[in-house]
């Protein structure tokens, strides 16, 4: 039997020791007399040479193929092969949690590090050692507030990611928080209607930058009145875009969260991914998930542990900042490798080709009879533009000639039905984008 | 004092970098203005990749891992984890495929491998566990959890049934079912084990009614033992209103002989990173599918995958009892590809032979320590065993000293202090990929250790010794906290 050692002669010997007859024997004395379920649905097992023709066969269903200009929270980045080949080293992958630090110090100093690369990122004091993801790290930050500020409302801006917004809707619904939606001005959140819906039972205010129509907006206005009226400001952000924006910490934000997928992972239709959360020393032990801390041992050497666990769910039970127990500890490891392998330089050039590029597709695109710029605020490597037609019909008709065009926002927006959401990185050449633009031209003008 | 540590960002020199990046091949230009940029780039590492490459193969050799190491936490299943999984996952159709192709295409015209490895791997679960649908999404054990008993309150939301708000908890569940109750709005009450392990069934009538959610119990339970009663337990539960929620964390005990459906929980949880072999990661990511009787499938999560007469596969967004978005997509994908090919492998046979083997193992080693160390709840464990150091404690020896002696002797250690119902718990969870050869070994040591408990406590008290640190100072952490730099 694949993975399973024992032979039938140590099966009898163990046996012998338990003074069981056979295996039914065994289950018995377990407590287990229930009748043995019937597994007539089961396939037999196959070899490993066998599933992988399977999966492999499954896989080339897959439109892995279509150039992509398709974006909206999840991007296409260039990573290393390094990247990928230190997150598989097995003594990473086949680790838990490191609960013994003196067999651990390998995952625990690779959390530290990157704790500190996602402080350097955001420009905060402290960051946790991973969350699921992008939308539970926001969820998670919201309730980080209400904790914090004993209030019991949200304000969040409608330009923040409609997954995001509908995780979090989803997770309130059985607590006692009130979650206001502020709708956008344009591809802008609506600055001061978010800080007029701030009152005195208002826990946080929920910013995404850049936001999810790729527009950047800068905050330290809306951040200043947020927190003068006692509140907390939250900002989701696309790590990526920090290498050449203005960090969240600067802005003054109580708390930085997001998705991380961009650095260094593979889009894996979903998932695993890596949502990050960074915060100031004075909120620290209000954070849920684990946290690394460097101290020493008794004989005065450097060491790691998982460090401030008083707030977590194995001591507090149902008094814990969260249930959360897992941290993406090899997402979070990926993301480190990829910031070492890209490098303190590489990672502005990645940002710099991006936003480069981005601008070069949409003037191409502009220059299109029909299509039309959506606000011309500035933005990083995304951004909006209308058309002469149903968006996602168009969309259907690039899938045909190889390209995926982007995200029809009238899948979010019910009103932005002719908006196509663009998203351009650096894995993109320009001879890529300039057949993209062609193809673009042909649907638009054979409509 | 020596460098002790040196981290990433103290190796390489300034300018030096790892990667190549295509050349500007277009004309450079970001126009942000000066209030919206950054000042300095991110200090990040600027290291070659050789650098990085030696430095994070250096840290992985100071861990120990299923693939260099014993290692029987208790709870954590902790078996193979099959090499060719990684092979499969980082196929490029399944690792490069975007979550949004589905919306640019509707009916999963350009997903369709994706969404059958999805909806196939559910109709197995379906099958293996006894229920009448699995959500794929829950993106961890913790958040299966949470996903759990979301669908409980929404039940009797739906029901009308606004009174039922308590939610019952065994005193040795895991920290996260209360933290889990406590984050879908319910109030939880604890209910004790009796003195044979088991739900203590009078203490349960007392508690139940009509205020009644639901309970969450583990099964097998944290002591690693099968409570004969679970039926008896689901019913008392269902008679008062409420449903039985299974935390499927143990479940590589029964898996194949045992199916929790049948047993009458309303809804369970599995981990595909315990029982379906994908690995841990060093904390994550982990899946925590969930599994449903027919009368909470209208509030599962959304969306759903589904098969078409044809044989082809979509998705679906129109359940309005749905309890909505528990996560960005449709769940781990990667990890729920790496499940299903080791279902594939295993078959019915297979799966039947995992938690035979895995009993075997467990109670082999509880039956062959039993003289040297206490076992609390004598009688037939299942997956795990758990035994106490309170002899050994007389001596001043602990169960952390056993746990750091046993590092020492080359063994991760079980599960300490776990479950909180028993004093000097050590959880042994040895998996059924383990061989007898490698369990005699870690019964010698752990002999070897209840020895020189006798004899040399300053040895063990001193343990670990062949480790990179000695036993670290968790209060100067959490004291003067030092979590970035």
């Amino acid at each position: 039997m694949p993975y399973i050692p024992n032979t039938s002669d140590e099966t009898r010997a163990m046996l012998d020791t338990l003074g069981c007859a056979d295996i039914d024997e065994l289950w018995e004395k377990t407590g287990i007399t229930l009748p043995k379920p019937s597994l007539d649905d089961i396939p037999e097992g196959k070899s490993e040479h066998e599933v992988t023709n399977h999966l492999r066969a499954l896989a080339a269903l897959n439109a892995t193929n279509l150039v992509s200009f398709l974006g909206s929270g999840y991007y296409d980045h260039i990573v290393p092969a390094a990247v990928a080949d230190i997150a598989a080293r097995s003594e990473f992958l086949t680790a838990y949690t490191p609960y013994q630090p003196e067999a651990s110090q390998g995952t625990l100093q690779t959390i530290y590090e990157y704790q500190c690369a996602i402080c350097r990122l955001t420009g905060m004091e402290v960051a946790n050692a991973s969350m699921y993801d992008g939308g539970t790290a926001l969820f998670e930050a919201m309730m980080l507030a209400v904790r914090a500020t004993r209030r019991r409302r949200a304000v969040i801006s409608g330009a923040v990611s409609p997954i995001f917004r509908e995780m979090i809707r989803c997770y309130s619904s059985n607590l006692d928080v009130e979650l206001v939606e502020v709708p956008t001005d344009g591809t802008r959140s609506n600055h001061d209607a978010l800080v007029e819906a701030v009152d005195g039972n208002t826990a946080c205010v929920l910013v995404q930058y850049p936001n999810v129509f790729g527009t950047i907006e800068e905050w330290s206005g809306v951040v200043d009145a947020v927190r003068a009226k006692g509140a907390l400001a939250v900002c989701s952000a696309y790590p990526i875009a920090l290498a050449l924006l203005k960090p969240p910490g600067e802005m003054g934000f109580d708390v930085v969260t997001g998705e991380g997928q961009s650095l260094g992972l593979p889009l894996s239709f979903g998932g695993p991914y890596l949502g990050f959360m960074a915060t100031t020393m004075k909120l620290a032990r209000k954070m849920p998930g684990r946290i690394v801390g460097r101290t020493t041992d008794t004989t005065g050497r450097e060491g790691f542990v998982l460090t401030l666990q008083t707030r977590e769910q194995h001591i507090r039970r149902e008094n814990a900042t969260s249930n959360i127990c897992t941290n993406e500890n090899l997402c979070a490891l990926t993301a480190l490798a990829y910031l070492s392998c890209v490098g303190k330089s590489g990672f502005v050039e990645v940002a710099e080709l991006c936003a480069s590029k981005a601008r070069f597709a949409r003037k191409l695109l502009l220059e299109i009879d029909g299509i039309e710029p959506v606000g011309d605020e500035p933005f990083f490597n995304e951004f909006v533009v209308e058309l002469p037609m149903d968006a996602s019909e168009l969309v259907g008709r690039m899938i045909d000639k190889g390209f995926a065009a982007g995200f029809p926002l009238g899948r979010y927006y019910l009103e932005r039905g002719r908006e196509l959401l663009v998203a351009v990185t650096e894995k993109r050449s320009r001879e890529e984008i300039k057949s993209f633009v062609n193809a673009m031209e042909a649907v638009v003008t054979n409509w | 004092m020596g460098r002790d540590v040196e981290l990433i960002f103290d190796k390489g020199a300034p300018g030096r970098r790892g990667s190549s990046l295509p050349a500007m091949d277009v004309p450079k230009a970001d126009d942000f203005p000066e209030e919206l940029r950054r000042g300095a780039p991110p200090r990040l590492p600027e290291v070659s990749e050789l650098e990085a490459v030696r430095h994070f193969t250096r840290l992985s050799r100071l861990n120990f891992g299923v693939d260099s190491h014993f290692y029987p936490l208790g709870s954590c299943t902790m078996k193979y984890n099959p090499k060719f999984h990684e092979k499969i996952a980082s196929l490029y159709g399944f690792a490069a495929l975007h979550p949004l192709l589905p919306q640019l295409r509707r009916g999963g015209a350009l997903t369709q491998g994706a969404l059958a490895v999805i909806y196939e791997t559910e109709r197995l679960l379906s099958a293996i566990l006894g229920f009448e649908q699995f959500t794929m999404q829950p993106l961890a054990g913790a958040h299966g959890e949470l996903t759990g008993v979301m669908l409980i309150a929404a039940y009797h939301k739906d029901r009308g049934d606004k009174d039922r708000k308590v939610m019952l908890i065994p005193d040795a569940a895991h920290g996260t079912n209360p933290a889990s109750a406590a984050m879908a709005g319910f109030d939880t009450k604890i209910v004790p084990t009796d003195n044979d392990g088991n739900v203590d069934l009078e203490v349960l009538k007392s508690l139940l009614g009509p205020e009644t959610a639901g309970i969450m119990l583990t099964c097998p339970n944290t002591l690693g033992l099968f409570d004969p009663n679970t039926k008896e337990v689901c019913a008392l539960v269902k008679e008062a209103g409420g449903l039985s929620y299974c935390d499927g964390a143990n479940l590589n005990a029964i898996i194949g002989r045992v199916r929790p459906g049948d047993l009458g929980f309303d809804v369970m949880h599995v981990n595909l990173h315990k029982t379906f072999s994908t690995p841990h990661g060093g904390g994550g990511p982990g899946a925590g599918p969930v599994g449903v009787a027919e009368h909470l499938v209208p509030f599962l999560p959304i969306s759903r995958v589904v098969k078409r007469q044809d044989g082809t596969y979509t998705l679906q967004y129109n359940y309005p009892k749905s309890i909505g978005y528990i996560a960005p997509f449709y769940g781990n994908f990667a990890v729920i590809l790496r499940a299903y090919a080791y279902l594939l492998t295993l078959g019915r046979k297979g799966l039947v032979r995992v938690g035979e083997n895995a009993v075997l193992n467990a109670n082999y080693i509880r039956a062959r320590l039993a003289g040297k160390y206490e076992v609390p709840y004598d009688r037939f464990c299942t997956h795990e065993c758990v035994i106490s150091a309170s002899k050994q404690a007389k001596q001043d020896v602990h169960a952390l000293d056993i746990a750091k002696a046993l590092i020492d002797r080359g063994f991760h250690p079980p599960t300490m202090y776990f479950p909180l119902i028993v004093k000097e718990a050590l959880m042994i969870e040895p998996t059924e990929t383990e061989s007898k050869e490698e369990l005699d070994e870690f019964i010698n040591a752990m002999l070897e250790i209840a020895e020189t408990a006798e004899t040399d406590q300053d040895a063990l008290k001193n343990a670990p010794v062949t480790t990179p640190v000695s036993r670290l100072d968790e209060t100067l952490a959490a004291r003067k906290p030092r979590v970035a730099e």
